[in-house]
């Protein structure tokens, strides 16, 4: 686990880079399964996965609380979430650790995680991550709550709510704000006015930080010093990390009707991941044989996981109408 | 036993289940300083802090979104929305995050809160102080619906209610805040289960089922009026004589066994 004032280990940066390639290989397979007819729905992280792996090794899985959204499976991932798991969850088994099938496989939840269970309406996150925060607070143990979504979530009045409440309680909250710039087909431009997202943050009396979304170190510190000041009692920090939706909005998408080709093509080009490893392989933690090698391995655990997911069996009939109120 | 009016059992209920357990605390507008707009929360502040004590700002979806909160969290929050009508803003929190929490987890969290709320009409507070909107609540599966009618009732009910598992939406109807006295118990003596009836008066031929605040006041003697406490889910041991009160099987009536 890092420690505030412990730098970033090359183990770090080696397991991050790890779970991003699982990350996409993961997603790879599930829309190639999903085209296969064999699963019903998935919302991809493309694009979105250094951002979010960077973001989640800035902070403490097992001691910190993740309010998660509907896109951050690579954020999953890196909370501690197996491709297995993952898998369970895309084919909607029994074994599913978020909601034993009862949800979309994107509504990450796992209380020994810390991973608050999500739901799929956009934003409800926002003000209960300023309710756990200021339970966190109230504790005073030194956790904070990282709570994420789109920018898409910031027009819904519980993004005011959430980081209002949490500014005037200076509650441990890291806000991060995944801007890839589209929401389903409306973009940013009918969603946000002026600049960006990370501008509001001064209405609150807040930080507010803007990153690139594919530059892992700048992600990594920007969370980083948010959780200092939430874990030194200095309150809430919005991050909006810019990344590109290099997938449509889920599988029953299709952005390539309402997107421009070439700006399509020109986003392709500049995929986040291939640019993480040329930084790793700058700095010298990473050769081209050793990521070969980690893709070879990421490869044969997506086989591995959706061969076990998929032989996994179906909830039990019996068990829908169970856990709407507490057994007797 | 001290006589109490409706409001001041709803007061009492807050203070001693507040003084039984620490993760007791009330969240919501103008329930601290000022004691509530109908004083309900009145000297809790003075009593418990403005911690477990809290004034909130002014927005009923994170009144509810920061209970849920503080409740996976192992708090045990009592929200108060203004009025009822005020609830609506926070339907979202209320029915799609607070009620399906351990639905959609599979049973791996849950969230026990009370969301209190005055609720009906009669204290010329015209369209936007006077709804009555428990049937939304009743449709929607994950919530408990608590309508007490009398000092008794309410105290006991309320404390159940801050005790129980689930969230529970409990709404007093303000008419009767001050409209009788009773001897109210202290303590354990008063806590009164959720999901039972109240046989208001024994009759010989059929059961009169009424959810609403007084309702066996004007029945004929033949009837037996069954003051609703509690509005759901349903008891299937609610019936005179323990049987279902369509006297049919109800499928809805067994969800809360888990089958």
């Amino acid at each position: 686990m890092p420690r505030d004032d412990a730098p970033l280990t090359r183990e770090q940066v080696f397991d991050a880079y790890r779970t991003v390639l699982r990350a996409r290989a993961l997603d790879d397979r599930r829309f190639v399964l999903n085209r296969a007819g064999k699963l019903a729905f998935i919302i991809s992280p493309r694009g979105h996965e250094v951002a979010q792996v960077a973001a989640i090794t800035a902070l403490e899985p097992g001691r910190d609380r993740f309010c998660l959204y509907y896109r951050n499976f690579a954020a999953a991932l890196a909370c501690g979430f197996t491709p297995e798991e993952l898998m369970l969850s895309a084919f909607a088994r029994a074994a599913d650790p978020s909601s034993g099938g009862r949800q979309t496989p994107g509504n990450f939840g796992s209380r020994r995680r810390g991973v608050v269970i999500g739901s799929s309406t956009v934003g409800p996150q926002i003000p209960k991550a300023a309710g756990i925060g200021l339970a966190l607070k109230w504790k005073g143990e030194g956790a904070l709550c990282y709570v994420s979504f789109g920018e898409g979530a910031t027009s819904q009045g519980d993004f005011h709510e959430g980081l209002n409440f949490a500014a005037i309680h200076h509650c441990p909250v890291i806000f991060f704000c995944e801007n890839n710039h589209w929401a389903i087909s409306v973009p940013q431009a009918l969603q946000v006015a002026g600049p960006g997202v990370a501008e509001r943050a001064a209405a609150y009396g807040i930080p507010g930080v803007r990153v690139r979304g594919d530059d892992f170190f700048g992600v990594y510190d920007a969370v980083r010093d948010a959780a200092s000041r939430a874990r030194a009692g200095e309150g809430p920090t919005l991050i909006e990390a810019e990344v590109l939706r290099l997938q449509s909005h889920s599988t029953d998408d299709d952005q390539r009707t309402y997107r421009d080709a070439t700006e399509l093509a020109a986003e392709a080009a500049r995929d986040p991941i291939p640019r993480m490893r040329d930084a790793l392989i700058e700095r010298g933690w990473l050769t081209t044989e050793s990521d070969d090698a980690m893709r070879e391995q990421v490869s044969r655990e997506v086989e591995r996981a959706t061969e076990a997911a998929e032989a996994a069996p179906d909830p039990d009939p019996g068990s829908l109408s169970r856990h709407v109120y507490a057994d007797a | 036993m001290p006589e109490r009016n409706l409001v001041q059992a709803v007061r009492d209920a807050l203070d001693e289940e507040m003084a039984r357990d620490e993760r007791v605390c009330v969240l919501g507008e103008d329930v601290g300083l000022k004691g509530g707009v109908f004083k309900a929360t009145e000297g809790l502040q003075q009593r418990y802090g403005v911690q477990r004590v809290l004034d909130t700002p002014l927005a009923e979806s994170s009144i509810a979104a920061v209970a849920q909160g503080l409740s996976l969290e192992g708090f045990r929050p009592v929200a108060e929305m203004q009025f009822v009508d005020y609830s609506f803003p926070a339907f979202n929190q209320i029915v799609n995050e607070i009620a399906k929490v351990r639905y959609r987890s599979n049973g791996d969290f849950s969230c026990p809160l009370v969301i209190r709320a005055p609720t009906g009409g009669g204290v010329r507070g015209a369209l936007y102080h006077s709804q009555s909107p428990e049937a939304f609540f009743c449709h929607v599966p994950g919530l408990k619906v608590v309508l007490p009618s009398t000092p008794v009732d309410a105290k006991g009910l309320l404390k159940a209610a801050i005790r129980d598992p689930d969230p529970v939406i409990f709404l007093e109807p303000k008419k009767l805040y001050r409209a009788e006295r009773q001897e109210v118990a202290e303590g354990e003596a008063a806590v009164l289960p959720l999901g039972a009836a109240a046989v208001v008066r024994e009759g010989v031929d059929v059961t009169a089922e009424s959810g609403r605040h007084r309702g066996g006041d004007h029945r004929p003697a033949h009837a037996s009026p069954m003051g609703r406490r509690d509005l759901c889910p349903l008891d299937p041991q609610d019936g005179p004589r323990g049987g279902d009160l369509r006297g049919q099987p109800n499928r809805r009536l067994r969800r809360r066994g888990g089958g």
